[in-house]
């Protein structure tokens, strides 16, 4: 693979704090190298803007190897930038070329507010969770793993839907603004396992109306969700979690 | 302080459950008046808050991330290791125990590991019990594959994310704690110190990371669950914001540390591409159970590796190692690279890297594949096809990842791989109970340094951290509390907060008055330099001598020369960051004097003058078989405590894995 490096203009959402007004800065990298990944450029930039006593930028990362789900840099129109199923981490500068314009925006939904420049905060999704994404079962308790055998896809598409790191990308592509990828995922990954079956009506009704108590919007079909996803979840959950709150919500009438 | 371990007596494999007879306990009216804080949220601060919460303690957990979700545990790849003997390969508590204390190259304390071994299969079902969508066979049971330094399949793993998926599993049990209201979650927080009251853990000193704030935190103990300290190298496979920081500030409280020097350098990692790499990645070790690790048997060899007939491929660990080939255990596969490479048949364009091959399984699972569609004859793009098929269902976000990376197809072209730091051994000094030398502060998970010795085997980690914080503190946390109930809540102005916050804000106030021209980056790189070169995959007398004066100078250099830009009352990683180098350049000192002290090679640390013939690390256990715990005297000073291990059942031996 060719390697090459590349000077750069980068529009990047600068803001103080979540009760001020942001705006874009612009910035000159130099000499970014292809093998770079995109956070890295971020560094180099970072460095210099200490060195030269300005303000550095403020990001979320921390695994850099897109499985923490930290990071969520929106990347000229892309929550996580161009690549396909890809996070902010993973990126690498050879997606881009020299003379390039890189625009970087946090992500933009009412129930993620800015914290500072491209840091929201995303605590949202634990209250989500908090509502009823987990198997109620103390430890200690646990029948042998083998007792109950589970059909293989079945665990398979479990594990398919369990692959979401929580990033937040497709609330922050959803026009609307819509948590329904996210909260499905979890949804379909207990509702397709046996140990999630006691709790798989009260889980659906309390997760979805607490979606909606954090002010995501609503969910349009339009699938940006999946296309954007770093994981590729399918929003064939989100059709699960749809007949699971029906088939709940009938039970409980 | 002499060390008491705490080991209970009796035979081997009665201890932990003549201990759990016997522990004190504490009834559930007195637990709802407990309060306990836990600090970290990985697999052990997630099971451990999540179960003490379920007991009915007053739990609040904390993370400098901005969800417990995304702790470093989140990205282990490969598996969990469970003595289930669901494969009948002849595994059990005794073997997964045997080779946990062999792997460790015999510098662990055998009554943790075997008590590690028996709890193994109980963390499986509990895992399976929250829906953790572990691999299956068709048959819709478990699935089971092989680790390095065993000859067992007894690891559990969900693709190359079995971490993520357990650690979600722990999170989802924290997060109904936290709902339920007896876990209160503390995210984008930082533990800056110990609260001590009368020679006793009574609380924390944390720093709110988006106001800046510090905040006073009491609990009846305190539980550090803060994963290792591998960023002391600055490349690592670590998260970025991995750090020994709350180990650290423990260790200057009185928490003695043992094994600093015990670094796990992983084998399987992509190579280093240049200056501005930010940090390493793992590629996991499953992928040695199919891929065979060569580089040529001509010196600077340049052709490209398809163009390299097989006969002049040196699979150098089949040749070194016939027993165990390309699974021996990750100290011995890491040197034997590193060996190839110094030795000048490296490939790559760096020439410090060798091939991972997956050709050979693409073709083996391929002719599977085809026999079981029964095709008869099957031509070779067909069995390369369906190979591969079969390779992207075990591997395939690794092979993503790869791709992703370095912009090679890894289905095409071999993998280039180097060894990096993975994971640390050593870590805060704790007694069978897990407790350190500080009354009332635990250590769990990777922060503690009990159960792997001197080079942990891989998929021992997980489990690891799930053992202590299921199956292990809530028991042994107990036995302390018990004596507890009578202790009312400290309120937090108390002089000892008062006091501990000043000297937290004191040192806050220093950094940033420092106001000098470096980058508190260009520190943590300077310092990984060093540790890399010097306190690395071999190390030497005179290079640990030169690190330890470097590494003073350099400490100097930071407390008058960094610059941390911003203010601090806002969020401000910087600052963040300032103060976790700054504990980094202080233990960094601390890991090359236990590496000079300990001249015999074990496990990860290799020392030069301590080698057999054929270069194989030489353990000298007349006058080293003990754990090394270091006292915080002063500035550059430390006290050697020892604690001599002992082997009732596994008689050290020179390893082999020939």
């Amino acid at each position: 693979m060719e390697h090459y490096t590349m000077n750069l203009t980068l529009k990047v959402w600068k803001q103080k704090n979540s009760s001020s007004q942001g705006a874009f800065e612009t910035y000159q990298v130099k000499d970014i190298s292809s093998e770079m990944s995109f956070l890295e450029m971020f560094d180099v930039l970072n460095e210099q803007l200490i060195r030269d006593g300005k303000d550095p930028i403020a990001f979320d990362h921390d695994c850099r190897e897109g499985i923490c789900g930290m990071c969520s840099m929106y990347i000229n129109g892309q929550a996580h930038g161009p690549w396909a199923k890809n996070t902010t981490c993973q990126l690498h500068m050879r997606a881009f070329k020299d003379g390039d314009t890189i625009v970087v925006e946090p992500w933009r939904a009412a129930a993620f507010p800015v914290i500072k420049d491209l840091v929201v905060d995303r605590t949202a999704f634990d209250r989500i969770i908090q509502a009823g994404g987990y198997i109620s079962v103390n430890t200690g308790n646990a029948v042998d793993a083998n007792a109950i055998p589970i059909d293989k896809k079945d665990a398979d598409d479990a594990f398919m839907a369990a692959a979401c790191i929580g990033c937040g990308a497709c609330v922050a592509t959803c026009k609307n603004g819509s948590a329904m990828l996210f909260v499905s995922a979890k949804v379909s990954q207990l509702a397709l396992l046996p140990q999630g079956e006691p709790e798989r009506d009260t889980r659906v009704l309390n997760m979805v109306a607490q979606m909606d108590k954090e002010g995501f919007g609503n969910c349009t079909n339009t699938y940006a969700c999946e296309a954007e996803c770093p994981k590729g979840i399918s929003v064939a959950n989100i059709a699960r979690m749809n007949r699971e709150y029906l088939r709940a919500g009938l039970k409980a009438d | 302080m002499a060390l008491d371990s705490k080991i209970p007596q009796g035979e081997m494999d009665k201890k932990w459950t003549d201990y759990k007879g016997h522990v004190k306990l504490v009834n559930p009216a007195n637990k709802r008046k407990l309060e306990v804080i836990v600090v970290g949220t990985g697999l052990a601060g997630a099971s451990a808050a999540a179960s003490l919460g379920e007991l009915g303690y007053k739990v609040k957990a904390f993370c400098f991330q901005d969800s417990p979700r995304r702790a470093h545990s989140i990205a282990a790849q490969g598996g969990i290791n469970a003595a289930k003997n669901y494969q009948n390969d002849g595994d059990s508590v005794f073997r997964l125990f045997y080779d946990t204390v062999k792997g460790g190259d015999y510098r662990a304390r055998e009554a943790n590991v075997h008590r590690l071994a028996e709890v193994s299969a109980a963390i499986i079902d509990q895992c399976v019990a929250q829906g953790v969508p572990f691999a299956r066979e068709y048959g819709g049971l478990l699935s089971n594959r092989s680790f390095g330094g065993t000859q067992v399949q007894r690891t559990f793993y969900a693709a190359g994310q079995t971490g993520q998926q357990l650690l979600l599993g722990a999170y989802s049990a924290l997060e109904r704690q936290v709902a339920l209201g007896n876990v209160t979650q503390y995210s984008r927080h930082e533990m800056l110190d110990v609260v001590m009251v009368d020679g006793k853990a009574r609380g924390i000193i944390a720093r709110d990371l988006v106001t800046g704030k510090l905040e006073r935190h009491f609990g009846h103990a305190v539980l550090l669950c803060t994963g290792g300290y591998g960023n002391v190298f600055y490349l690592s496979t670590n998260a970025m914001g991995s750090n020994v920081t709350a180990a650290w500030k423990a260790h200057k409280k009185g928490a003695y540390f043992g094994n600093p020097c015990f670094t796990q350098i992983h084998p399987t990692c992509i190579p280093v591409s240049g200056d501005h790499q930010s940090k390493l990645t793992l590629m996991s070790e499953s992928l040695r159970n199919d891929g065979r690790i060569w580089v040529p048997k001509k010196q600077n060899d340049n052709r490209k590796p398809n163009e390299i007939p097989e006969e002049e491929r040196d699979y150098y660990l089949e040749r070194r190692y016939p027993a165990f080939g390309n699974l021996v255990p990750r100290d011995v596969a890491s040197r034997a690279a590193k060996e190839r490479c110094d030795a000048g048949y490296g490939v790559g364009s760096s020439k410090q890297a060798v091939y991972l091959d997956y050709s050979d399984a693409i073709k083996r699972y391929g002719r599977i594949e085809a026999g079981k569609k029964g095709i008869v004859n099957a031509d070779e793009a067909t069995v390369i096809a369906l190979g591969k098929e079969v390779v992207a269902e075990k591997y395939g976000n690794l092979f993503d990842m790869y791709e992703k990376i370095t912009g090679e197809n890894p289905y095409e072209v071999p993998m280039r791989i180097y060894p990096a730091v993975h994971y640390t051994m050593g870590g805060l000094w704790v007694d069978y109970e897990l407790m350190t030398t500080v009354p009332g502060l635990y250590a769990l998970g990777e922060a503690n340094f009990s159960d792997h010795g001197a080079n942990r085997l891989g998929a021992s980690a997980l489990m690891q951290g799930l053992a202590d914080g299921y199956f292990v503190i809530p028991y042994t946390l107990g036995n302390y509390l018990a004596d507890e109930i009578r202790t009312a809540s400290i309120p937090t102005s108390h002089p000892a907060f008062e006091e501990t916050e000043k000297a937290v804000s004191e040192r806050i106030n220093k950094l940033m008055s420092i106001k000098g021209t470096q980058t508190v980056e260009s520190f943590h790189k300077r310092l990984g330099k060093i540790m890399w070169d010097k306190c690395g995959m071999a190390r030497n007398a005179q290079g640990l001598q030169e690190a330890i004066t470097e590494i003073q100078q350099l400490k100097k250099e930071f407390w008058s020369d960094v610059r941390i830009p911003g203010a601090i009352d806002e969020m401000n990683p910087e600052l963040d960051k300032a103060g976790r180098v700054a504990d980094f350049i202080e233990l960094g000192e601390l890991m090359c004097r236990d590496a000079l002290l300990r001249n015999e090679s074990c496990g990860g640390h290799f020392r030069e003058e301590s080698q057999t013939e054929d270069g194989e690390a030489k353990r000298d256990d007349a006058n080293y078989s003990y754990v090394a715990a270091w006292e915080f005297k002063g500035e550059s000073d430390w006290q050697l405590h020892k604690e001599d291990l002992t082997f009732e059942i596994v008689k050290p031996t020179q390893r082999s894995y020939k």
